[in-house]
């Protein structure tokens, strides 16, 4: 959903909020009747783009018909249930909480990922937090290689490099939470005879910030043609609180707070939101750097890491493949 | 092994197309080719080639060298493995 009109820091602005949500709302019914399901299940973490699920599904169902389920673990901010209690009383939906640690627990998770944390940093155990981030876009023009910032339980902070086998062990032991909160939204879909609410919005969606079988599971994905800043845009007009709208966007999947700017993406979501609209409308790089305040070789590199990241998002889209 | 500039350039070659999926040993990337813009590498793949390179010539990669102007191409990762092996060699 794009406005139209010259490129601006207005260009996503949406015109009639109202009539977007209706045309949202009535195509979740139209799936939920396609697929023979009565409401719909999302998992709830406090952040904006599941708050502004619920509400929409809350509209298009009606509130009895929609399930928030909360999955707190071990690492979960302290924020987390209180604002997805509170996204879910603000539109009348019923929650249920399930905390996952136990399953991450059993499928080692947490051993698995700090196993390999310890290989980069010997001395990482107990009380320690950490968390991987990214080199700036901005900033650099190395490749967006991941390191990890650790914290010692003394509060130093050390800062490693991550060989390709400990980042990927890193990624593939993080991603049990992302599936096991799946399953559990599944599970209850399943009991209600509900469908399940996907939360990406178009720029996670576009650029593959999901995990496959994970977040990126759902039957329908109401907001993934809304930029971020037009998902705010929508929260504003359905209610969602203050509170909510406020929080600066977080992953909440690591024990150290990091950014989606530390972990993926190249910039904060509205300058993010501009760049991807601009490669998708053939907007110069020079009229964004203008209106982004940013130098036409940083608008460059952030083109190219749309692109790079369009690449590696084809696979984690992508339905199993018949060969013959 | 060898660490002159045409075996360094074979052994780069045979890595890509081994883990890159290239049909023909990537004998026909042209050596000033972009890795990056033609779609062989993705920032999972530069880790993947630095880690080849650290562990095969026996020197580390340091994050201000991770750049395209010494990786982004065959042409460019041979000299830039000829340049850190004098280096590594004269210190």
């Amino acid at each position: 959903m794009s406005a139209t009109g010259a490129f601006g820091l207005d260009v996503l602005r949406i015109a009639d909020p109202e009539a977007a949500i209706e045309e949202i709302t009535s195509g979740m019914r139209r799936v939920a009747r396609e697929f023979r399901r009565k409401g719909g299940v999302l998992g709830l973490s406090g952040g904006i783009d599941s708050s502004v699920v619920a509400a929409l599904a809350a509209r298009a169902f009606g509130p009895s018909n929609v399930l928030g389920v909360l999955m707190p673990e071990t690492d979960s901010s302290d924020d987390t249930l209180h604002l997805s209690r509170l996204a879910a009383s603000s539109c009348g939906v019923d929650t249920v909480l399930e905390n996952i640690t136990p399953i991450l627990e059993g499928a080692r998770a947490y051993q698995r990922r700090d196993e390999a944390f310890k290989r980069v940093i010997p001395e990482y155990g107990p009380g320690w937090k950490a968390k991987l981030v990214l080199p700036s876009v901005i900033e650099s023009e190395s490749y967006r290689i991941f390191s990890v910032v650790a914290q010692a339980p003394d509060g130093t902070i050390v800062k490693e490099r991550l060989p390709l086998a400990e980042y990927m062990q890193v990624v593939a032991a993080t991603n049990f939470k992302q599936r096991t909160r799946k399953m559990m939204e599944y599970y209850h879909a399943d009991r209600l005879n509900y469908v399940v609410l996907g939360t990406p919005n178009k720029l996670e969606y576009d650029q593959g910030f999901f995990v496959k079988n994970g977040d990126g599971s759902a039957d329908v994905k109401p907001i993934a043609h809304l930029y971020k800043s037009q998902v705010y845009q929508l929260a504003e007009a359905l209610g969602v609180p203050e509170e909510i709208r406020s929080r600066p966007p977080t992953t909440d999947t690591y024990s150290m707070p990091q950014s989606q700017e530390e972990f993926y993406f190249s910039l904060p979501y509205d300058r993010m939101d501009l760049c991807l609209y601009a490669v998708d409308n053939n907007v110069p790089a020079a009229t964004v750097a203008e209106t982004l305040d940013l130098t036409e070789d940083q608008v460059e590199r952030v083109f190219a890491d749309i692109a790079s990241k369009r690449r590696m998002s084809r696979y984690l889209h992508a339905e199993p493949q018949l060969v013959i | 092994m060898a660490n002159d500039k045409a075996s360094i350039e074979q052994e780069l070659r045979q890595f890509l197309a081994d883990n890159f999926i290239l049909d023909d040993g990537g004998a026909s990337l042209a050596a000033d080719e972009s890795l990056t813009e033609s779609g062989v590498l993705d920032s999972m793949g530069v880790l993947e080639l630095i880690t080849f390179i650290e562990e095969r010539y026996g020197f580390s990669v340091p994050d201000e060298d991770t750049l395209p102007e010494n990786l982004d191409s065959v042409e460019r990762l041979v000299g830039y493995v000829e340049r850190r092996l004098t280096e590594v060699g004269a210190a």
